[in-house]
């Protein structure tokens, strides 16, 4: 997976579609897009064997917007998509993108359970606090006093998740978080995930112009963690509870087992002596 | 003569109850595997409790010198190891006053609801004769018992046994072993031997339960993926395709959730691995909005719905036909797709096998329809032929210098499918409607153009004659579809016998409804019997909304956990009166 070096500089843009995002003005996810296509580009893998799966809100639009293998699912199911795929093609760089509410909510019991399955693929959760696609609802990451949604006008009142706490619990292999305000940085932490043999989850802090306006100040407040990454979830699990949500910086990383049934390339489709020995087994 | 009864028959039916733990089950499966030995043909249903394991349970058995599809009426004879709660599935071993109860005394009293039958009934020390060996079990002694009265080979028994306990230690094997010789030889009293003999030259015959042929059907299909959460009564299809999927190069997932297995499948599918699951109503809502998903990215999948007594929890170890409705219309948006029911166990093989080629030939999503009943019954079948059904093959694209149009509107409806992995192919599938290239598109034309191409697809395909199994002639026909064929069947037979003519409609293929072929197959028809399973008379409803019946109709419904029995058809028809 490492780049080939004597091959032609691969663009950003051959990972690029002609398709124009819905997204808003100013936000944070044509970042995020770009941090993608740049990953791509710096691994130089081929169009063909990348697929890039999501499920539904502004962010999971994502895939038509590249030139890779897509599918845009339903909400909440694009890890169960992208486990199918990957349990059957383990030869493919999958990658996983959505929001918030699709990640954490609606999909949330498919997101611990594929970080404690580790397979081999990269989840970017694109986190703005809020549901974009229905119009500026709470989402579980949204501070529980956040008052500005019709649907909770007082607000949440409920603690927000904490995704990177969520997924050393459950098992992940990879934990970073990034910000769309440094698509480079982003990007080079997309290399080291893509890079990670296990499942790897960036949470891209990616703010929403329309709902969360506020947010567009996270530019001012957003730092790196201090420390390096770690592979004790120990140390990890209390520099991510000491953080207020807004360090960035891969902040764990371990070799942990990966979950991957054997498949054959081209697993035996014909009518074969194996099909015929289990008929065997009914004739005693 | 009454058509009703079930005479010249070389068939005998024998339940076999006791508590959990009594060994009812493992001894009538040995029966049936001593049966099968024997030349044979056989059906075993098992009958539990409402809990799922432990509890009481019965085994109930039809032995014949042909193939057998269903339960008979009435059972000749019960074989009671004790009566504890037996009266909670009394209702589903019917005794007649022809039948005989064998009973330990030192079990205790029949309990009334079976003495009510009017059953004649004799006494077996089963856990006495049980108690002479040490380690002794009566399931054991009334193997023997029933063994004997058959006429069974006592030589493979004793070998049949040795194998079967071969893991629990020679200790258990030759305690059983004593146990069937003491059973063996006391014979049964007060019963004639029993009218079957073994086919004088058997044929190649199998011996598997109908979760065990959806499972190779599937895989003779092509399947190499399956992804599923565990659920009484499709668990075992399951657990039997894990192994053997990886024998062929393939996997099994097992899920967090039916939400998860729906859309793994999706996604292995996507990747160009024939993929499906199985699970039983709940699960099947859970699956549904996936299942729009597959449809509307036209991503081929097969689930395998093994139906059970509903709704909500219902009755999960029980068998009912009431998953019809939800399969033909519990999709959100207009959602063509196929919906298939296997009609016997060896049906079972084939409607698995089809519905995989036609979801991957038409990038089609099919619901294939099995039940309890048919699931987890185990019978001895005639092997079936070789499969004539060509292996399921998809439409690749061809690389040309036009842009690759993932759905394109093609005269077929079949746009070609490319995988990933396949170069300048590139595409996003997608759950929102789309234009021929893939693109997210909310206008009237692309709507209208890939709704019309993905039920086109499925309208135009021929699918020849196995959109049901047909026969007999006369103005009276019976239409029937999925488990119910075998009671229908049966019926049938004894009206021809009893010299009325009828036809028999047994449908496979639900959706799309083929309506030219069942007008051919009722032309001149007067009257029509639908036989379900079912309380709310759901397939009567589909035959209404998709076909245009003429002939007056009238309809045998009625909920699980009692299946339809043949006398019960004969008799409707005998004494035909219409619906109030």
């Amino acid at each position: 997976m490492s780049p080939d070096k004597t091959a032609i500089r691969i663009k950003p843009r051959q990972y690029k579609s002609d398709i124009k995002p819905v997204w808003c003005p100013g936000c944070g996810h044509f970042a995020v897009l770009n941090a993608i296509t740049k990953a791509l580009a710096h691994l130089a893998l081929a169009n063909k064997d990348v697929a890039l799966l999501s499920g539904i809100g502004c962010s999971s639009r994502v895939p038509a917007y590249t030139s890779v293998y897509g599918f845009h699912g339903i909400h909440g199911r694009a890890l169960a998509l992208a486990s199918g795929l990957k349990a059957a093609r383990p030869e493919l760089t999958v990658l996983v993108a959505g929001g918030d509410g699709d990640g954490l909510s609606i999909g949330g019991n498919h997101f611990i359970h594929a970080c404690r399955r580790n397979m081999d693929m990269t989840y970017i959760i694109m986190d703005n606090e809020v549901y974009g696609m229905t119009k500026g609802q709470a989402s579980p990451t949204t501070a529980p006093d956040w008052t500005m949604s019709k649907l909770t006008p007082h607000g949440t009142g409920q603690r927000p998740f904490q995704p990177a706490a969520l997924a050393l619990a459950a098992g992940a292999s990879f934990i970073a978080r990034g910000f769309s305000g440094d698509p480079n940085g982003l990007a080079q932490m997309l290399v080291k995930a893509i890079q990670h043999r296990g499942f790897s989850v960036i949470q891209a802090l990616s703010p929403c112009p329309t709902y969360r306006p506020e947010h567009m100040d996270w530019k001012h407040q957003i730092r790196e963690f201090t420390e390096p990454c770690t592979d004790d979830p120990i140390t990890a699990a209390q520099r991510i509870q000491a953080d207020d949500g807004q360090s960035t910086g891969i902040v764990f990383q371990r070799e942990l087992p990966v979950w991957q049934p054997y498949h054959q390339k081209s697993p035996l489709r014909a009518p074969t002596a194996v099909l015929k020995s289990f008929e065997q087994e009914f004739a005693l | 003569m009454n058509p009703a009864t079930n005479t010249n028959k070389q068939d005998i039916s024998v339940a076999l109850v006791g508590s959990g733990g009594a060994g009812v089950v493992a001894a009538g499966e040995l029966l049936l595997t001593l049966a099968f030995e024997s030349g044979y043909y056989g059906l075993m249903r098992k009958a539990y409790g409402p809990q799922i394991r432990g509890g009481e349970s019965a085994a109930l058995l039809r032995l014949g010198s042909y193939p057998i599809y269903c339960m008979d009426d009435n059972f000749d004879l019960l074989l009671a190891l004790d009566w504890q709660n037996t009266e909670r599935f009394a209702a589903e071993i019917p005794l007649a006053d022809t039948s005989l109860i064998i009973a330990d005394p030192a079990a205790g009293a029949i309990p009334p609801v079976i003495a009510a039958s009017g059953a004649a009934v004799e006494s077996a020390e089963l856990a006495a004769m049980a108690g002479e060996t040490p380690g002794g079990r009566g399931n054991m002694v009334a193997l023997g018992l029933l063994s004997g009265w058959l006429g069974l080979d006592a030589t493979k028994a004793r070998r049949c046994i040795s194998a079967a306990f071969s893991d629990k230690g020679s200790e258990v094997a030759a305690s059983s072993i004593a146990c069937f010789e003491r059973g063996f030889v006391t014979g049964i009293k007060g019963l004639a031997a029993a009218n079957i003999t073994p086919t004088s030259s058997p044929e190649p015959r199998w011996h598997l339960s109908g979760n065990e042929a959806c499972g190779l059907g599937v895989l003779r299909g092509g399947v190499r993926f399956a992804a599923a959460y565990p659920i009484t009564p499709a668990s075992d299809m399951l657990e039997w395709l894990a192994p053997r999927l990886e024998q062929l190069g393939g996997s099994l997932l097992q899920a967090e959730d039916e939400l998860a297995s729906i859309n793994m499948i999706i996604g292995a599918s996507f990747g160009g691995v024939p993929a499906m699951t199985a699970t039983s109503g709940p699960g099947l809502a859970l699956m549904l909005e996936g299942f729009g998903l597959a449809i509307a990215s036209e991503t081929p999948v097969v689930i395998i719905n093994v139906m059970r007594g509903g709704p909500s929890t219902g009755i999960p170890t029980k068998s009912e036909q009431t998953d019809l409705n939800i399969a033909l219309y519990g999709m959100h948006g207009d959602a063509p797709h196929l919906v298939l029911a296997a009609l016997d166990t060896s049906d079972c093989i084939f409607t698995s096998q089809w519905a995989v080629r036609l979801a991957e030939a038409l990038q089609a999503s099919a619901i294939v329809l099995s039940d309890q009943g048919l699931a987890q019954s185990r019978a001895l079948i005639p092997a079936p032929a070789s499969p004539e059904l060509a292996l399921a093959v998809r439409k690749k694209p061809e690389i040309t210098d036009a842009p690759y149009q993932r759905y394109a509107i093609t005269e077929d409806g079949v746009s070609p499918m490319a995988v990933p992995g396949d170069a300048q192919t590139m595409y996003t599938a997608d759950g929102l409607e789309h234009s021929p290239s893939g693109k997210p598109s909310s206008a009237f034309a692309d709507h209208s153009a890939q709704l019309d191409k993905r039920q086109g697809k499925l309208q135009q395909f021929d699918y020849g004659e196995h959109w049901a199994e047909t026969g007999g002639d006369g103005d009276t026909a019976i239409i029937c579809w999925g488990s119910s064929t075998g009671a229908a069947r049966e019926a049938r037979q004894r009206l021809q016998q009893a010299g009325i003519p009828v036809r028999l409609i047994a449908m496979r293929l639900l959706l799309p409804a083929r309506s030219a072929q069942m007008d051919e197959a009722l032309r001149g028809v007067k009257r029509v019997l639908v036989v379900e399973q079912s309380h709310s008379r759901q397939f009567l409803h589909y035959l209404r909304a998709h076909f245009d019946i003429d002939a007056p109709m009238a309809c045998l419904a009625k909920p699980g956990p009692l299946s339809i029995s043949p006398g019960e058809i004969v008799e409707r028809i005998s004494n035909w009166r219409q619906d109030p």
